[in-house]
């Protein structure tokens, strides 16, 4: 169960590019897990280590604090391509709680706010402004759904309402759904 | 009845509107039916362990599928012998979904079935997939299903558990968009092509929360595979979803098959099925059109599916800082045609693009040929019974004589886990639906193209239209 979200007060680590897809997030060859904790060594896995699978000197990403730095802000379209929940999964275990772009990729944005994973969409004023001003220090509301940028163009954000309270609650859906058993009850006797 | 309810609906807004349990509110999202879930063992081994620690049961195994097709080996083995999975990993994936079925009591198209193949394959194969149901997998590519006119997209593996435990998810009602094709293609023009070409017009992200209906001519001309390779892609132009209305081409494919019903429940299903079509004057969020006359054979330059171009085309100048990092990756320079590009490997096979007229197609241009020095062509049927299908038609014969390799079934080197994978460097041309940089193995180069298209270049040893290759010896 992920932990509750509120605010988070964090540094931001920036990935000026755009269409960053899901086999970046966490390389197919690696889903053959059938757990879903520890995948935060395979993030961004063919980025960070060579063919022999040491890390590489000069990749800003395997020098990264992510005790201060749990924010990432990546370019349009973030999380394209596949459904595989190892990528949130991935990112999270990292050391991630919140990612920022100006779009994000349906199924991944599900995929995030489902563990822990804050996906916010920016206006494109304000993803261009955390684009080019790497490593600064911001702040996040959910409650009140609100990104200070300290010196930025600070934002509102939305985010699906179910989604929210669930995050803030730490909790999983699956309780909603179990809870409303008699309406599928009823939906399966009367489409019969 | 209320002037909301004779408004004319679309396809989406009748599946939408016929499986809700609950509509939804502001504060809580729908909760939607499922009809089919389909299941693979990459997606749910976690999905099974929640149910397991909260001790709940699958509601409806009944309209649970289940099949072992991403992390399963395609080399032949004997009966009786392990599978020569590639890693025990991927051994211990489908042993594990073997166990999460057997005790939920899930049909598995395992190991011996003759069903056994790709989940996306295998569930119209089966007549599992009909009009008018929805359809949920974990896995991106459901949206093959909707080219049987239901609402099919794949969902996470938190999802994966909801629909186990409850049938039902919970949604927000996604954005509609229509693409309507003008015109008839041109011969020579597969439904890759057209599907490339629709991505390379909308976008990467151009279907970003939209279910997209494909319409028009050139969509109602294509076979129920043709079909199936449109809307297979949607996700590719970030597409929750894409459909096409069932029609005659539909019922003629689905009548006899194993789920679908016979005798009078057919007339009755067939009756119930024409009903899923959008009625004149549905609107949609977005309406897109395409001349269908102007696709040609498709090829992709870069690193996202967004990049298709004729395959004669030059490729075109960098656009952005992705581009270039695309083009760098590639190895391609701007302006320089894909075509006459050297090829190392040929993938045939994936969800996209391993039914039995994709094995044909490719059988036309391999027949009297041989594959090129130096390259290595890979045929994965995409099920069991497509592989039975082909060897009853030769194909296998054709392919094998030609000097490619005839596989086992699979999901194979489109998402290359279960060890068929291309090298560092190598160019790689394959009928499946990610050139995502490392898709196909690390450092590997990925265009897309069409069947007819990988087995020109698989004969030809570098990218070629097909219709300029030269006519084989024995012609």
């Amino acid at each position: 169960m992920p932990e509750r979200f509120e605010h988070l007060k964090s540094r931001t680590f920036v990935i000026d590019q755009e269409d960053i897809d899901t086999d970046q997030i966490i390389p197919a060859r690696f889903l053959t897990t059938t757990t879903r904790e520890g995948l935060g060594d395979l993030a961004f896995h063919d980025w960070r280590y060579d063919s022999d699978g040491k890390p590489l000197d000069n990749v800003s990403l395997n020098a990264l604090d992510t005790r201060s730095h749990r924010i990432l802000v990546a370019g349009r379209n973030f999380g394209c391509g596949s459904s595989r929940e190892h990528a949130p999964w991935a990112l999270h275990d990292f050391g991630f709680r919140a990612v920022i772009s100006s779009e994000i990729a349906d199924i991944f944005r599900s995929n995030a706010a489902k563990n822990g994973l804050l996906p916010i969409l920016a206006p494109p004023e304000a993803h261009r402004w955390l684009l080019e001003h790497p490593d600064v220090e911001i702040e996040i509301d959910l409650a009140n759904q609100r990104v200070d940028l300290g010196n930025g163009p600070g934002f509102d954000f939305t985010i699906e309402p179910f989604a929210r309270h669930c995050l803030m609650e730490g909790t999983d859906p699956l309780g909603f759904l179990t809870a409303h058993a008699a309406d599928t009850d009823a939906y399966e006797a009367r489409t019969a | 009845m209320s002037p909301e309810t004779e408004r004319p609906r679309s396809l989406f807004e009748k599946l939408w509107d016929a499986h809700l349990v609950k509509a939804e509110t502001a504060d809580t999202p729908a909760i939607l039916y499922v009809d089919l879930h389909l299941v693979h063992e990459v997606t749910s081994p976690q999905a099974f362990s929640v149910l397991a620690e909260r001790g709940l049961k699958v509601r409806r195994p009944d309209r649970t599928l289940a099949t072992i097709d991403h992390a399963t080996p395609t080399l032949d083995f004997a009966p009786g012998e392990t599978p020569p999975y590639a890693t025990e990993a991927a051994r211990n994936q489908v042993e594990t979904l073997q166990a999460n079925t057997a005790a939920h009591g899930i049909a598995l198209h395992g190991w011996d079935s003759p069903h056994r193949g790709v989940v996306h394959v295998i569930g119209p194969e089966l007549g599992a997939t009909q009009p008018g149901m929805t359809i949920v997998c974990g896995d991106s590519h459901t949206a093959t299903h909707g080219a049987f006119g239901a609402l099919a997209f794949g969902i996470g593996t938190t999802e994966v558990g909801h629909v186990l435990a409850t049938q039902c998810l919970l949604q927000r009602k996604p954005k509609s968009m229509r693409i309507t094709l003008d015109g008839q293609t041109r011969p020579g023009v597969s439904a890759k092509d057209i599907i490339l070409a629709i991505i390379a017009e909308i976008g990467v992200d151009g279907g970003t929360g939209c279910v997209i209906e494909y319409a028009g001519e050139a969509i109602e001309a294509l076979d129920m595979e043709g079909r199936m390779t449109v809307c297979n892609m949607s996700i590719e132009a970030g597409a929750r979803a894409g459909m096409i209305a069932a029609d005659e081409t539909t019922f003629a494919w689905l009548k006899g098959r194993e789920r679908v019903p016979s005798g009078p429940g057919w007339d009755e299903a067939v009756e119930r099925w024409a009903h899923f079509r959008s009625e004149p004057g549905a609107t949609f969020d977005h309406d897109v059109f395409i001349d269908a006359t102007k696709i040609r054979p498709m090829i992709t330059w870069g690193t996202a599916p967004d990049t298709g171009i004729a395959v004669d085309a030059p490729v075109p100048r960098a656009r952005s800082a992705s581009h270039r990092k695309a083009l760098d990756y590639m190895k391609f320079q701007a302006g320089m045609p894909v075509s006459g590009q050297k090829v190392d490997q040929v993938f045939i096979g994936s969800c996209t693009n391993s039914r039995i007229t994709d094995l044909r197609e490719a059988a036309r241009i391999m027949s009297g040929r041989k594959v090129a020095p130096g390259v290595r062509a890979l045929v994965v049927p995409g099920s069991v019974a497509v592989r039975v299908q082909a060897e009853a038609e030769g194909l296998d014969r054709i392919f094998i004589a030609a000097g490619a390799e005839w596989r086992q079934p699979g999901c194979s080197m489109c998402i290359a886990m279960n060890g068929d994978k291309g090298e560092p460097g190598q160019l790689i041309v394959s009928t499946s639906n990610r050139n995502f940089a490392g898709r196909q193995g690390p450092g590997a180069r990925t265009v897309l193209a069409s069947p007819a298209t990988a087995a020109a270049a698989a004969v030809a040893g570098h990218v070629i239209d097909p219709a300029t290759l030269t006519e084989p010896a024995h012609a």
